[in-house]
């Protein structure tokens, strides 16, 4: 590692301004309607639902798709269709609060680590060394065994292991843009630091760290659910994606629709923003390493 | 720098590395609210002798620097600690259960490395129809989660049509199901790294040779540009670890199959500390040595890098 991954994960400086063609196929055209669709359950779900999410029955339990029940109905006799709408919410509060953490937190002590000092950046870049020999999901699991289960703490868990990663990349951004010409020439025009900070370090080094959130974001969502399938998550009736199929593991074998839909809803969603974050990631040709 | 220095220096940083994750996983024990003498004596209401005996027994009483010097000196002997619900060795419970996520994260492994090499070796380059379908596939499996791959599977394959088991067992049959759920959220991953590193090695001098020399498309593919699209794949053979790792955790779960990850699943579920940080510790462990491994490795094939310190 060391010097040689700094180079691979840091960007070369490029002129700040330069005009992307905005051009997007029907891929990503039908990407973003879902995301449209998407962002309407999460922040008007009765604008979709046809049922109250948590209104069950004793008549209809597990039926099959039917024009008042269109995904049927769970174990409880609720409304699949109506429970995966009011499902959005929950279920994308994690992962988007996760990435949002990452974002937050690494880029504080990115930044800190390429602007503190050899101590600070010792020790911020040995614990963030520390904190990626916990692979995958290991790191998550073991923050909600300590902390506990439900939505805040699945949160804090998944962003605590995707923050590493971004401290990374925000120190060697950090890096890169303050050893720039541009920013030197600056400081000997005689620019003001505060002026330099604003008008050339955060426009240079933000941007990659904000393609890095939008391809984490989809990682972070599968995170998310699958604690929440593991019952770590958000607490029942909740009708999140994972917990969802959770709940309804053991009647897989006599209704179908458990097991398709709230899956169907969480892969079209993450399917959408990997397309849609890879469209992103082009447009920033040539100033993202492959790997992400 | 010498191959020795080099060892050297790495096992050094693989000690530190680990000595973190121990601080990490003994503060987790610490943090954790709750007196684990009275998790350990059970659910009845122990007397305040048998709670003060377990605490003693445990050096519970004694002062945190003295817990700290005694769990790491533990660890260091390979002790891992006791499980609060079962009651048993921690290292014991693991040792029960890791042939069968052994075999399953191998399986896996081999099944998605398989079928990214076809793919790979099929659509380098040329049939763009081809190609692009494979892209679009692969981008649906990297988008896919587990639990939901294996909720499917469980439903059509085994439920309705009857062709797999349905839950538990331990002959090949039982284990297809699992390892094709674990595969797919390799392949995706795989196909696309090794696609691209076969492109970019079908573009040097040496395959223009080994055409020249009179090789067919496909075995030129195989022979020549083929071990360069598998360098990729070590690289990222740190991520294939951890998602083997928490990939048998959720398939583990959700085909009730035994295994590291359902105990680790439940251990979690009932906050039984030690074997999260025993199961946590020891995948570090391994992960750190992979790591090592792989830049060894990397020093191997490229001699470029014996320049460099790590």
């Amino acid at each position: 590692m060391g010097m040689s991954a700094l180079s691979r994960t840091a960007w070369t400086a490029v002129p700040p301004r330069r005009r992307w063609a905005w051009t997007a196929g029907p891929g990503v055209c039908a990407a973003a309607a879902v995301l449209a669709l998407i962002a309407v359950a999460v922040l008007w779900p009765d604008l979709l639902a046809t049922h109250p999410p948590d209104q069950g029955g004793t008549v209809d339990v597990l039926a099959p798709p039917s024009l008042d029940h269109p995904f049927g109905t769970d174990q409880l006799g609720r409304d699949v269709y109506s429970r995966v709408v009011h499902g959005a919410r929950p279920s994308l509060t994690i992962g988007l609060g996760a990435t949002a953490i990452a974002v937050l937190a690494g880029s504080l002590l990115g930044m800190l680590a390429a602007a503190g000092g050899r101590i600070a950046d010792e020790l911020i870049m040995r614990v963030s060394d520390v904190f990626l020999a916990f692979p995958g999901l290991l790191l998550s699991l073991l923050v909600v065994a300590i902390l506990g289960t439900g939505t805040v703490n699945a949160t804090l868990a998944i962003g605590a292991s995707l923050t590493p990663g971004f401290v990374r990349l925000a120190r060697g951004q950090a890096l890169v843009v303050r050893n720039s010409d541009y920013v030197r020439t600056a400081i000997t025009l005689g620019q003001r630091r505060a002026a330099i900070l604003r008008r050339h370090v955060l426009p240079n080094a933000l941007p990659p760290l904000l393609v890095l959130a939008m391809i984490n974001v989809g990682t972070a969502i599968i995170a998310g659910s699958s604690l929440s399938f593991l019952g770590l998550g958000p607490k029942p009736p909740t009708p999140e994606w994972g917990a969802m199929l959770s709940e309804g593991r053991d009647f897989l074998g006599i209704a179908w629709t458990i097991a398709v839909f709230p899956g169907l809803a969480l892969t079209s969603t993450v399917l959408a923003v990997n397309v849609v974050g890879r469209w992103l990631q082009r447009r920033f040709e040539g100033r993202l390493p492959s790997a992400g | 720098m010498t191959a020795a220095r080099w060892l050297v220096r790495r096992l050094l940083l693989t000690v530190v590395v680990m000595l973190g994750a121990a601080t990490v996983a003994f503060a987790g024990l610490q943090l954790t609210p709750g007196d684990p003498a009275r998790v350990i004596l059970g659910s009845t209401t122990p007397s305040p002798e048998q709670v003060e005996q377990v605490r003693h027994e445990l050096a519970f009483d004694r002062p945190v620097p003295v817990q700290y010097g005694l769990f790491i000196g533990r660890l260091a002997k390979g002790d891992l600690g006791r499980s609060y619900q079962l009651r048993e060795p921690v290292g014991a419970l693991i040792g029960d259960q890791a042939w069968s996520s052994a075999l399953l994260a191998l399986t896996g492994f081999a099944t998605a490395l398989t079928a990214a090499t076809v793919l790979a070796v099929a659509t380098a380059g040329r049939r763009p129809a081809l190609r692009r379908l494979s892209m679009g596939l692969e981008l649906i499996a990297i988008s896919t989660p587990g639990f939901w791959v294996g909720a499917l599977l469980l439903t059509f394959f085994a439920f309705r049509w009857h062709l797999f088991p349905v839950a538990g067992g331990s002959g090949p049959e039982a284990l297809v199901l699992p390892s094709a759920t674990l595969a797919l959220g390799l392949v995706g991953v795989y196909a696309q790294v090794m696609r691209e590193g076969m492109e970019r090695a079908l573009d040097e001098p040496f395959v223009l040779t080994a055409r020249a020399r009179g090789g067919g498309e496909t075995s030129v593919r195989l022979r020549h540009a083929l071990r360069h699209a598998l360098i990729p794949l070590i690289t990222i053979s740190g991520w294939s670890v951890g998602a083997l790792l928490s990939g048998a955790v959720v398939v583990e779960t959700i085909f009730s199959r035994q295994g590291i990850g359902r105990v680790m699943a439940a251990a979690i579920a009932s906050r039984d500390l030690p074997v999260v940080t025993g199961v946590i510790l020891l995948s570090a462990l391994a992960f750190s040595l992979i790591n090592m491994a792989v830049d060894g490795l990397y020093r191997i094939v490229d001699p470029r890098l014996r320049e460099s310190a790590l």
